[in-house]
Order: C-alpha cells, then structure tokens, then sequence
C-alpha cells in the first residue's frame, strides 16, 4: 500500500440528516473507514474547509458518498465540484438516488409550496407577504437564496458512478460496502460495475420478508389500521397495499417484519425501469378479477395512487414532476 | 448610515443560517437579521396523502429527531380518526420517546454544547470538540457517550421496527407489541441510562459548577431573556415530552395560560418576515411587538429551560432532587440565563431515563393489547409532543377517507426563531463596540448564543439537518462588507 491513504469524503446535500445517522449507527467500523482512509470532507463529523476540496486536484478523492438531492444553486455547485475531485461518486440514500419524500414537492410548482407555508391556519399574515430574494430593510439590503422549481437527483446533475438505495441505507448494508471498498484497495476484490446498483439485494423485499405467502387473490385492498394485522401472513394478501412486491431488497424487509407495510424506501427493484409502473403492474396481477371495471374499482380502494406509486422516486422516474411544477420551471 | 456584518457558512455557500450585522455611524450594532434561506414544503406536498402515512412520511424532515415527528403525527392522527390508543400502545410509544431523549439530549451535551464548558469557550477551535472532551475527561467517558447512543436505538429499534424512521405507530395505536424477553433487555439498558445521567449531571456539577468562570458566564447578563416560557404538563404540572397539556408561564413564572393541544391556535400564531423561510412564533394573546422581550411582547420559548420554568417540577424522584437544587443554585424560578438550559437538559436526561425505566417495568408493557381499529369517519387532528428542541406540533384535516386537505406544522426550534434572533442580537451588541469585532470571540459567542438552544434547521425548515453552519458578514454603515466570519460546526 501507498504511504498516503486514499481520500474519502461524505456530503449532505437537501437531505433530512438521517443518512448519516445511518453512517454512525455503524458504529466500530467507522474506525476502518479511519484506518483505510483520509476524511477529507465531511461535514457531520470535521470542520470540513471547502476551499481544501476547491484547491484539490481533479480525482483527488477516491471515494466520495453523496447523500440528498438537488434543491437550490448550493446544492448543485457542490455535486459538481464533488464530481470533478472524486474518482467515484456515490449516489448515496433515496433522496440521491431517486428524490425521496422531499421529491413529492414535484408534484406542486414551488410558489404554491410557498404560498402555502406562509397561509397556513397559524400564519398571521393578513397581507400575504412572501419571502423575498432581495429585501431592502432601513439598515440596507438582505438576500436569501432562490429554490429550484423542482427537486432533481444527483445524477440529473452530474455523472453518478454507484447507487446505494434506502432511506435511509441500512447499517449493515453500509459497513457491507465499506467492506468492499477496503479489500478492494487491498487488491483482493474488483469494483462492481460502473452504473450499478451497491449495498442492497438483486431481488424484492418479498424474497427477504418472512410472512407466510400463499397465491395472493386481493378482492379488495384495505388501509394498514382499519382491522387487526395477521402477524404471520403476508401484508399484501391481507389488502394492504405493501410495495415489497417492486421494491428492491437489501434491508430485510424490515417495516414489514415489524407489521408496517413497505413504503418502497429502496427504490425499484432490479431491472424495474420505472417503479410506479411496475408496482401498478404487480397490483393488478394480485386482483382477483378478469373484470377491467372491477378491477378499477378495487384499486379505487387505493387512496392515494400517485403517492403509493411514486412515494419515494417522484423525481428519479420517468415522470420527473407533475406537470403544472415543470411549467413553472 | 449603517455598516453590514454577514455570518454564512463556508462550506455550504447558501442553504445554511446567515447572521446579517448591520452597523450605524459610530461602529455599534444597529441591527442583526438571523434567516434561514430554505424551505422544502411539506405543508403542501403532504395535501392528497393518506393521513395515517403521516407518522412515515414526516420523519424524512428530520433524520436527526424522526422519532418526534413520529409521535406528533401519531397523536395527530389518533385524532383524526377519533381513537384513543390502548394503555399500552401509549406506554410504548412513550417508552420509545423517553429512550430516544436519552440518546438525543445526550448527543447534544457531550458532542455539542460540553466543549464550550469543558474546555471552555477561549479553547483553541481544534480542541473545541468532542475529541477535545475526551482527551481531558478521559477515553471512558467517549464509550459512555457511544453505548448511550446505542441503548437508545436498541429501543427504538425493537419498538419502532427501525433505528431510525420508525414505522409502527398507525391510528389507534401500533402494529406490534414487544415480548417479555426484550421488556428485559430495555429495562436493564434502562437502568443503565439511569446511572448514565447521574454521571453526567455530576460531570456538569464538577466542570462547570465547580468553576467560577462558568457559573458567572452561566448567570451573567449576555445571554439573559426574559420571556414567556412553554412548555408540556401531566395533570401535576410535571414536565412530559410525550402527553398532557400546554403550559405558558410569563417572565414572572406566573401561568399565563394552560391548554389542550388542540386549541393551539387560539394561542399561538406565527408571525412572518419578508427577509427569511421561517416564520416567528408568538402567543397570539400578548401579541407580535416585534424582537423584545418582556410582559408585553408575545414572544415565548420553549427548551429544555422553559419546559422546567413552565411546570411545577419533574414526575421521577431522583430528576426532582436535580430540579430543586438548579433553582435553589440559580436564585429560584423562573431561571432567565440561557445557558442554563444546558444543566436543564441533563435534568431532562436524567428524567428520561427515570421514565425509561418506569414505562419498561409496567407489567402491561408486554399486553397484546397494542392496537384500537378507529371506527369514526375522519376529519380533524392535532397532535403535540415535546420535542428535545421545542413543542412540536402537527394538525392535520381530511376528507371522509381520511386523506389531507390541510397541513400545519410548527417544528421545535421554530418556536425559538424570535428569542434565538434575539440572543444573537444582544450576543453581537455587546462584542462589537465602536466598530471593533472581536472577531475569534465573536463567533463562538454568538455560536453560543443560539447554541443553547439547540436549533435544528433541518426540521424548522422541513429543509436541512440538524447542523448549523454559519457566516457572519458586518457591513459598515455604507452597505459594504467589512468582515466575514465564518464557521462550520
């Protein structure tokens, strides 16, 4: 090995902090990270000097794990610098993979999202006053940054060598490729491909999950509360409309083991080039109906399709945003 | 005329707080703008969702306190669908909260806010962590700090089904109980935590009240408010984060008011500013009079301090008997200094982990009795919890299948938005004079200033995590930059 450890460098970009919870709950085996690496940027956890990785050479960093997606200039300005001194940039967690929660705002154009923060049953504001940009008080003039009409993913922005899903990544997945990554500097494995997807499974949630399945035949679908679980069988032939079934493995089917459906956090599955199409896809195929009509009105019993389709990849799928939030654009 | 002083991140050139330092003629301050410059909406984008996704779906504001928004949804949606919870529901779900506090309040203590005392705020920046703390108090005390991490999200795992972003807790309750076996192994971690916060608050008692420096800094007039305070009651007036009502006391410690959660907005309103994301926060009864403090001005707090000035004391014997001796050692109730809700946080530890304990040895924690099926149509929902920063409240309306019509949320730190502007004001007025900075105490104190606090960005603006970066720029009285400081922490 070289004398100077290789660099690593995590970043937050609009994320909500969980994903480097994540990255601490693995506990002892940060000390490899220390012990294989220099932590050359990353602010969680070091008095992180930007202007350092500005004056870094291009690739200076081997390692680098991006986590958030992209929600105003900061944002961006970042994933491009981290791109251009990182040798391979991950994107890390849901929100820089596929948008995550945060990337449901796609379905608004961004004045009502503000509009309707500063309208709100609380708000006192009789004069519907807005943020403002630029504003000129007595003392002289104040800014604030402007938002992006819509949240994009990390590689909406720039070029994304890995994928790790999950919202956020789970510990044993992230100490998994931490793993890796170690025994690759010590020439004893190969990188995965370029593009693919690391830390999680080939398959679905389904295959990690233990509940009893049988051929599943919905005849209606059911809300998680409305009736008491049946701790043993499956959450999907019970009604409930559990995403396990297009939902990529990697986390041990965790909610559902815990009697919660799955919420689709890992994103799709592998192969699966639009999420909500293929989940809309396996509901149907559960429907225990030849019926086109039939069949509609039980996915009417589906509350919020657009949400239980798109909950976490609304800004990664093929969709990208609703259409009124792309015109505002 | 004025000049300008701007306090901005370094590494994170916009999304992040940004202190304005304005100025006048004579080189004092003139005025200060704290603004938080980004919003992310999920007062808007969580309208057409399912009401009982609400628990799931606010968690991703903030990874650092999911488990608060959790609860608040929780209750929220309870009452959207008009179910009260089994016993034992509560008592888990509390039972998660209270060890979730352990690990949060004390993360914020040992990693956050014990550098400034034990090594104290003139330390060299590099020593100014939690490194720092270990090296002088000893490598025990960073596995303490590590296994208190642990035990918390060994709990929350097993009764939220996650370590972080919970997902069990549903309308009427949960969707699994936990068994004898793991009611064990909480209640021995349980006990653990219990000695864990002794220890701390005698580390405090050691470092911090044993040295003069530190208590005249404590009780000195920098960082003193006399506000209203806010704060969660039982039926005693204890403090609770999980249930109970709301109880204002004013800058006298007089109750000003005492309320159920879901008459919120008839006291409390938010204020707005066209300079900043956030909105402020003020008791709608007394009235926005803008940045002052006061009987007068309808700005409050709520923090570990002001929960304690609200009620009447603490429900566990051993966090009693800290309560009684910071009042008796800070000259009675209601304590004003800012700082002190550092040894008020570990007085909340300490009752957390009492509470722990408590909830783990009730013999109905194992009940399978876990879920009430809501059976009323659903309409409308309030749901406050204390979170570690502030009372957290989310209310919710639906149609007749129970999906939103209207969100509301005001997060913990938003409600400290006014008194923290505040402090940075004073904080800057007295460390600038006649245009001299004190440019390297300038920081920290400031830093300090809102520090205590403990403000979570991340959740106030449904935006950013937990840390705060910040960049002060002082502008002379032209406008023009004279100094930008800056820090990232």
């Amino acid at each position: 090995m070289s004398k100077e450890k290789p660099k690593f460098a995590m970043y937050w970009a609009a994320s909500c902090g969980g994903c480097e919870i994540a990255v601490l709950n693995i506990h002892e085996k940060i000390l490899d990270v220390d012990a294989n690496f220099d932590v050359a940027f990353w602010p969680v956890a070091m008095d992180a000097k930007y202007k350092d990785v500005e004056a870094m050479e291009d690739g200076a960093i081997l390692l680098t794990l991006f986590n958030g997606g992209i929600r105003n200039d900061e944002n961006e300005h970042i994933a491009k610098l981290l791109r251009q001194k990182s040798q391979i940039l991950v994107a890390f967690g849901s929100c820089a993979c596929e948008g995550c929660i945060p990337g449901l705002a796609n379905f608004s154009p961004v004045n009502e999202i503000t509009e309707t923060a500063f309208s709100t049953i609380s708000t006192d504001n009789p004069d519907g006053i807005l943020p403002q940009t630029s504003y000129d008080m007595p003392e002289g003039k104040i800014t604030i940054p402007t938002i992006y009409p819509t949240l994009r993913t990390l590689d909406q922005v720039v070029e994304v060598d890995y994928y790790m899903p999950g919202c956020p990544p789970e510990s044993h997945q992230i100490a998994a490729v931490i793993d890796l990554v170690v025994q690759v500097l010590q020439g004893k494995a190969e990188l995965p491909p370029k593009g693919a997807t690391i830390g999680a499974g080939g398959s679905t949630v389904c295959d990690e999950c233990e509940r009893v399945r049988n051929e599943k035949k919905i005849t209606s679908f059911r809300r998680i509360y409305d009736a008491p679980i049946d701790p043993e069988l499956c959450l999907l032939e019970q009604g409930v409309p559990c995403n396990g079934i297009a939902t990529r493995s990697g986390c041990n089917a965790r909610c559902p083991s815990a009697g919660a459906q799955c919420i689709g956090c890992y994103g799709p599955a592998e192969g699966v080039e639009d999420y909500g199409a293929r989940l809309i896809g396996a509901f149907a195929s559960v429907i225990d109906s030849e019926d086109p009509e039939e069949i509609e009105a039980i996915l009417d019993g589906i509350p919020d399709p657009a949400g239980q389709f798109y909950r976490f990849n609304l800004a990664g799928s093929l969709l990208k945003a609703a259409k009124p939030a792309w015109e505002k654009a | 005329m004025t000049q300008q002083i701007t306090i901005d991140p370094i590494t994170r050139l916009e999304g992040h707080g940004k202190i304005e330092i304005f100025l006048d003629d004579e080189g004092n301050v003139a005025n200060t703008y704290f603004q938080i410059p980004e919003l992310r909406g999920f007062e808007r984008f969580c309208v057409g969702r399912p009401a009982e996704e609400m628990p799931l779906l606010t968690n991703r504001i903030c990874g650092v306190c999911p488990e608060a928004h959790h609860m608040a949804a929780a209750k929220a949606t309870d009452m959207v669908y008009h179910v009260d919870p089994p016993r034992t529901a509560k008592m888990l779900r509390e039972l998660l909260y209270s060890a979730f506090y352990v690990t949060d309040h004390a993360t914020h203590f040992y990693a956050l806010a014990g550098p400034d005392f034990v090594m104290g705020p003139e330390a060299p920046v590099a020593e100014r962590n939690i490194l720092g703390v270990i090296h002088k108090v000893g490598l025990e005390i960073g596995g303490k700090v590590i296994n208190a991490r642990k035990a918390g999200h060994t709990v929350i795992e097993m009764i939220g089904g996650r370590k972080v972003h919970p997902c069990t807790s549903i309308p009427g309750g949960l969707t699994k109980g936990i068994t004898k076996e793991q009611q064990k192994e909480i209640l021995e971690l349980g006990n653990w935590a219990v000695e864990f916060a002794q220890f701390s608050l005698k580390l405090f008692g050691d470092i911090v009240l044993g040295n003069k420096e530190y208590l005249d800094l404590i009780v000195g007039d920098i960082y003193t408010h006399k506000t209203y305070y806010m704060g969660m009651v039982d039926e005693n007036n204890h403090v609770n984060f999980y249930d109970g009502k709301m109880r204002v006391v004013d800058p006298e410690g007089v109750e000003f008011v005492k309320y159920a959660p879901e008459d919120y907005t008839k006291h409390v309103a938010e204020h707005v500013e066209p300079w900043t994301y956030l909105k402020f926060p003020y008791l709608k009864n007394v009235g926005w009079k803008g940045f002052t403090d006061g009987k007068d001005s309808g700005v409050y707090c709520c923090t570990p301090l002001s929960r304690l000035n609200a009620a009447d004391g603490m429900a566990t014997p051993l966090a009693q008997e800290q309560y009684e001796k910071m009042y008796e050692t800070l000259g009675g109730k209601p304590v004003h200094q800012r700082l002190a809700t550092h040894w008020a946080r570990l007085v909340e530890l300490l009752y957390a982990a009492e509470r722990w304990v408590e909830l783990a040895s009730d013999p109905e924690i194992t009940s399978e009795d876990f879920h009430t099926v809501p059976t009323e149509t659903p309409t409308e929902g309030v749901g406050i919890v204390e979170a570690p920063r502030g009372t957290l409240t989310h209310h919710y309306t639906t149609d007749e299948r129970g999906v939103l019509t209207k969100v509301n949320l005001i997060v913990g730190t938003t409600n400290n938005y006014a008194p923290i502007s505040m402090s940075i004001n004073k904080a800057a007025s007295s460390l600038i004079k006649k245009g001299t900075v004190v440019t390297e105490g300038l920081l920290n104190k400031v830093e300090m200033a809102f520090r205590a606090y403990d403000p979570c960005f991340g959740c106030a603006t449904h935006s950013l995590p937990g840390k705060m970066p910040l960049q002060v720029t002082i502008r002379d009285a032209e406008g023009e930059p004279l100094d930008v400081l800056k820090q990232f922490c």
